[in-house]
């Protein structure tokens, strides 16, 4: 029953979604403030005088975002808003959509995040699979520790210490930003793109660090495990080769749990990506969300959550069709 | 009680990341101890101190732009951040095992929905939704206040485990002896399974509060944290607000990180230490 366990999957993947969507719909609207009277204040705090009429002007502006009507009026609009991918006009940048704001952070954060946590992962598992191993070099002990402190460092500290090494003390690699200000933004030319990678190259060598540390960790715990087992036992008795018993047998089943693992760390990875960007400046939505926390721009801060959440959501639907492909003894019929 | 020292000493050899892990948490709490009776926590308000200057003997670690010894912050947000990451904990791992043991031990309809919506909300980016929970009740954020918004989705990975090792108690003999024997489900769980399910608890427990202290340093680092307040996060706030770094303030950034990573890694020592005491069978797993 292929089918019906995919069907189940995409129900679930429709729940989460409509479950954000009703959580930030009605969370602000339980809070005792209110974004555009929040907005008015800040701006009037900015001009430094009272404005005569400010109540007239939040009701104008309620009217106009719809907060007048009724509640269940306002949650069915905001559905249909949210189904058409119409997430609203930034308060803080007005003439400017949600939308755009997304697009044009997004192709940053999903390179960025994509890229480390793909090698992470290799790495990571690849190098933890190593630590466990019996005849694996002994030199690779000496890497557990400081892979340990790794794991437990939150990436963008991490960032701020390579800044200060890479960046500051040596001036090797940039201090912040996606590329060089000034430059001409030419996806088709060869040196921005030098200039995009040597920019890219700090904050994506602390994610990978740390996550290598995460990685490693989980894959070297379930590397003991699978050497415990009797048909590994069987399998070196039969007198197969090292790589052999490494590769087809050790790793081919320490990497199933590893993979459930990436789905449940996909949500920690993106929260902490968010702050990578944040602390190196990084022109993607993550930087994108610092700045609308920090200008109260809630529907800048609504949109960018309600992507991740569904991006993510989708990751885990693609990773929890694709497991029973990678693990054979999962069939589709139960999960 | 000699004795009893002597053979935890002992167990400490076989266990050594339980005995680092303890040992780097109570150095914190030792600096954080000591720090207290010496250093005023007056001096954690912004203006109370002359701001900018390098570390010196009047101040070891420094003063920040706004005028904080940083020494005093560090002293004062060891402990807030602490007190967030345990209250935080506490709470997941409260509603956790309620909901756990429920989940397991009556099974059905209760199990489907407990079950259900663990799974999905496991999914969930947890920084996300309470960077939403924070800007929805935006300024006026205390410590206390700070914690519970940490403490939303801090039951769901408990729940999990718990609910996975109350699963397979279930299916042990002692349990249905007990059954057997007529004890009431309550008196079963309380009795007999609880006593054995403490140090998995305990180990639960610490990782949820690291789980806690991670998360609030981000929505601190964001901006989202009790502004007023000096603790860890927030001192990373200030850094990141007056880019301290490309000013050269090493005094600033280096504490309150090292600090960090002090914390996080005895707290995972000490996680992997218990879950060790807790279930010899995956000895040597670290």
């Amino acid at each position: 029953m292929k089918l019906d366990y995919i069907a189940k999957r995409f129900g679930i993947f429709l729940l989460v979604i409509w479950l954000a969507l009703t959580v930030i719909f009605f969370l602000p609207r339980f809070s005792t403030q209110n974004p555009i009277r929040e907005k008015m204040n800040q701006e009037m705090l900015r001009g430094g005088y009272v404005q005569v009429g400010m109540e007239q002007m939040i009701e104008e502006y309620e009217s106009k975002f719809g907060l007048n009507k009724p509640l269940w009026e306002q949650y069915g609009t905001y559905l249909s808003d949210m189904g058409r991918l119409d997430f609203g006009y930034s308060i803080a940048h007005y003439p400017k959509t949600v939308k755009s704001m997304l697009s044009e952070g997004l192709p940053w954060s999903i390179g960025l995040l994509g890229m480390t946590t793909l090698i992470a992962f290799g790495v990571g598992s690849l190098l933890g699979a190593l630590l466990a191993w019996r005849r694996a070099p002994q030199v690779l002990r000496y890497l557990f520790p400081p892979l340990l402190v790794l794991s437990a460092v939150p990436f963008y500290l991490l960032g701020l210490v390579l800044i200060f090494f890479l960046a500051f003390e040596n001036s090797w690699f940039p201090l912040f930003g996606g590329y060089s200000p000034g430059t001409v933004t030419d996806w088709l030319s060869i040196s921005f793109w030098g200039n995009v990678l040597h920019h890219s190259f700090l904050p994506a060598l602390s994610m990978i660090l740390a996550g290598i540390g995460l990685w490693a960790l989980t894959m070297r715990g379930m590397m003991v495990t699978v050497q415990g087992e009797d048909y590994m036992t069987m399998a070196e008795a039969k007198g197969l080769k090292g790589s052999t018993l490494f590769f087809r047998y050790a790793l081919r089943n320490s990497i199933l749990p590893q993979v459930t693992s990436l789905v449940l760390a996909l949500g920690h990875v993106v929260g902490g990506a968010v702050l990578v960007e944040v602390v190196f400046g990084y022109p993607g939505i993550g930087t994108t969300l610092y700045h609308a926390i920090r200008e109260f721009d809630y529907f800048v801060i609504q949109g960018i959550i309600l992507i991740v959440i569904v991006a993510i959501a989708l990751g885990t639907f693609l990773l929890d069709v694709a497991y029973p492909l990678l693990d054979p003894r999962i069939t589709y019929r139960r999960a | 009680m000699n004795r009893r020292i002597l053979a935890a000493m002992r167990y400490t050899r076989r266990n050594p990341a339980l005995a680092v892990g303890i040992g780097l948490l109570l150095a914190i709490l030792l600096f954080w101890g000591i720090g207290s009776i010496f250093v005023p926590f007056s001096r954690t308000s912004a203006l109370s101190v002359p701001a900018s200057r390098a570390p010196s003997w009047e101040f070891p670690l420094g003063t920040d732009r706004q005028g904080r010894d940083l020494l005093a912050v560090m002293i004062a947000g060891t402990s807030l951040t602490l007190r967030i990451g345990l209250i935080a904990g506490f709470i997941g791992i409260f509603i956790g095992t309620i909901l756990g043991f429920v989940s397991a031990y009556y099974r059905g309809a209760v199990d489907t929905i407990i079950r259900g919506s663990v799974d999905v909300l496991l999914t969930v980016p947890s920084l996300l939704v309470m960077i939403l929970v924070a800007v929805a009740l935006k300024g006026g954020l205390t410590v206390e206040g700070m914690a519970l918004v940490v403490s939303i989705l801090a039951w769901v990975w408990p729940t999990r485990t718990i609910r996975a090792q109350v699963l397979t108690m279930r299916e042990s003999g002692y349990i249905r002896v007990a059954q057997l024997s007529g004890m009431s489900s309550p008196e079963i769980i309380v009795k007999e399974m609880m006593p054995n399910l403490l140090p998995y608890l305990a180990a639960s427990l610490v990782n949820a509060v690291a789980a806690a202290i991670l998360a609030s340093i981000g929505l601190e680092a964001l901006g989202l944290g009790p502004m007023e307040s000096p603790t860890l996060g927030m001192t990373i706030y200030w850094v990141l607000h007056y880019s301290a770094l490309l000013h050269g303030m090493w005094w600033w950034w280096a504490p309150p990180i090292i600090i960090i990573v002090i914390l996080f890694v005895g707290l995972f020592l000490l996680s992997t230490g218990l879950d060790e005491l807790a279930n010899p069978r995956v000895r040597r797993s670290v």
